[in-house]
């Protein structure tokens, strides 16, 4: 019995590290796809947006055009480790997967004058066509062609995983529901085992120990951005299928979403202790109160700010620390190809710990986030704190 | 920089689904896993209180029954004392009363043998008398005939009869 649950824990131990390499050399093998059909599209591009007339040429010159730019692009372009980065994780209106391979997503644009405009980002072909008046720049951007205003609302690469892990979290957690459910007043059992561990910490040690006895209404809220942030940040960990290995909750338009809903929580919950803690901090004398004040002022906006800020700059570094390992790999194989396998050894030892250590940031952050958000919610609906104040 | 500016399309569709998300949620997991989860949690505080109960109460008749216990065995032995008592009380009220008949009938029988040595006393006496008449009518008899030998004779005679 004792013996068949260590030989367990050794398997688990054993699949966790086999996961961690699996990851990497995906990576490598994603990576070493990129250079190529990167170098295509901003030879294509280019050609495209800074020389009219030779978008004239080249299609004049037919079938061989096509070669040529392909032979052009894979023997002049340099690997370029920071624009690979940044592709990785920015978004984009397509999903690449390797090589030349890549899901195309919807686009929606919505224009006063040209109305609203649904197809698929397919149509650019890797931004060489123009589709309805809009152009895709190389940057991975959609521009219109005649310069003029339109709102993109467009379903992006960040867009789907976005989606894809609402769906996940509707699926594990009413799952879990309704575990709970058939269970009722019984032991966990299965997936309601998993999480009801971490659902009990964010209700005891974090909603509770932080907002006090109006825990509850807060705690659904506190769950739902606690494992919102984790499950996206593990699945920004798992490089491969989609809607995998994005850069969601290092994306500053999601970070600052659940900032500001933590902040226009706090301060639809606010009570008077919270605004005289603003403008009449108690036990104060009055010549101070004009410097206090403005600072009591900015505190108020600088923390959705610093939220939102920990969180992105803590996923995107860890994201771009494992793919700056994974490019040294390429930069030293363009010097020489045996100084490329010798650097892989150590890129690679140093991306495992990196990836280890990013599954302690990625739990580490979605309880920092939800930690201060339940502190927040707890320094405005806290009542009586100085007794001084009201006497 | 790109990077640290928020897209409008990212923003509407994560304010849009995030929220729609979440009150789905709301409803469907987390009010109910949280209503759930104290219900377990209340329901097994109970037990453990009602476990804790019970277990006072087992202490309680346990050293009630312990307490029952001693009593019944005071009770016993207080019994058994009042018995054995019973038992030499009425040992030794039966040897007094033993003794006490033993004594009077050996005051009886004192009694009658002393009547009984009375009454043979009395009885040699008057046997004694009669002989010593006898004795006496032979011996004046003989001695009559001797005035002062006479004398001599009863006076001894009646000296020896003082003695009885």
């Amino acid at each position: 019995m004792r013996n068949s649950t260590y030989n367990n824990i050794k398997i688990s131990k054993l699949s966790l590290f086999l996961a961690a390499f699996a990851t990497i050399f995906l990576n490598v093998a994603l990576m070493a796809n990129e250079p190529q059909p990167h170098g295509n599209e901003e030879a294509k591009t280019e050609n495209h947006n800074d020389a009219a007339p030779a978008h004239g040429e080249e299609h004049a010159e037919g079938a061989t055009g096509h070669d040529e730019v392909d032979g052009h692009g894979e023997g002049d372009k340099k690997f370029n480790p920071g624009e690979m980065i940044l592709e990785h994780i920015g978004d984009a209106h397509d999903w690449h997967l390797f090589g030349d391979v890549a899901i195309p997503l919807p686009v929606i644009l919505y224009s006063a004058d040209k109305g609203l405009k649904v197809f698929s980002s397919a149509k650019f072909e890797h931004g060489t066509k123009i589709v309805d008046g809009y152009k895709l720049l190389h940057n991975g951007k959609v521009a219109s062609v005649d310069g003029s205003d339109f709102y993109d609302f467009s379903i992006t690469k960040n867009v789907t995983i976005l989606f894809a892990s609402l769906f996940l979290m509707c699926l594990i957690f009413i799952g879990v529901a309704r575990s709970f459910a058939k269970n009722r007043g019984k032991a966990p059992k299965g997936i309601q085992a998993i999480f009801e561990p971490f659902i009990v910490f964010i209700r005891d040690d974090v909603s509770k120990a932080s907002i006090g006895p109006k825990y509850e209404k807060y705690t659904p809220y506190l769950l739902m951005i606690f494992f919102f942030i984790w499950i996206n940040n593990m699945m920004g960990l798992v490089p491969f299928p989609p809607p995998f290995g994005g850069n969601l909750t290092g994306n500053i338009a999601v970070t600052v979403t659940l900032a500001v809903l933590t902040f226009i929580i706090t301060h639809v919950s606010a009570n008077k202790n919270y605004w005289a803690h603003i403008f009449n901090p108690p036990g104060v004398p009055g010549f101070v109160l004009p410097i206090l004040i403005p600072i009591e002022i900015m505190g108020v906006f600088i923390k959705p700010v610093v939220l939102t800020l920990r969180l992105f700059a803590n996923i995107t570094a860890g994201h771009i620390i494992g793919l700056a390992f994974i490019s040294l790999i390429f930069i030293f194989g363009e010097m020489n190809a045996g100084a490329g396998y010798g650097v892989a050894v150590f890129s690679v030892a140093f991306k495992v710990f990196m990836l280890v250590l990013e599954l302690l940031v990625a739990f580490l952050q979605a309880y920092v986030f939800t930690l201060l958000s339940a502190i927040y919610i707890g320094t405005a609906v806290e009542e009586h704190h100085h007794e001084e104040a009201h006497h | 920089m790109d990077l640290i500016k928020p897209e409008l399309g990212l923003l509407f569709w994560m304010v849009v689904s995030f929220l729609l998300v979440f009150f789905l949620l709301k409803k469907f997991a987390w009010t109910p896993i949280l209503e759930m989860l104290k219900e377990r949690e209340t329901s097994i505080e109970n037990a453990l209180q009602a476990a804790e109960k019970a277990k006072l109460e087992m202490a309680r008749l346990q050293a009630n029954n312990e307490q029952l216990i001693q009593e019944a065995k005071a009770e016993r032995d207080a019994i058994l004392k009042s018995a054995r008592d019973a038992k030499e009380m009425m040992i030794s009220e039966a040897k007094a009363k033993a003794t006490e008949e033993a004594d009077r009938l050996i005051k009886i029988a004192r009694e009658n043998i002393n009547n009984e040595k009375m009454a043979a006393i009395t009885d040699l006496k008057n046997q004694v008398a009669n002989l010593s008449v006898e004795i006496a009518e032979k011996l004046i008899k003989v001695e009559l005939s001797n005035k002062e030998s006479q004398k001599d004779l009863i006076n001894k005679y009646l000296e020896e009869a003082k003695l009885n």
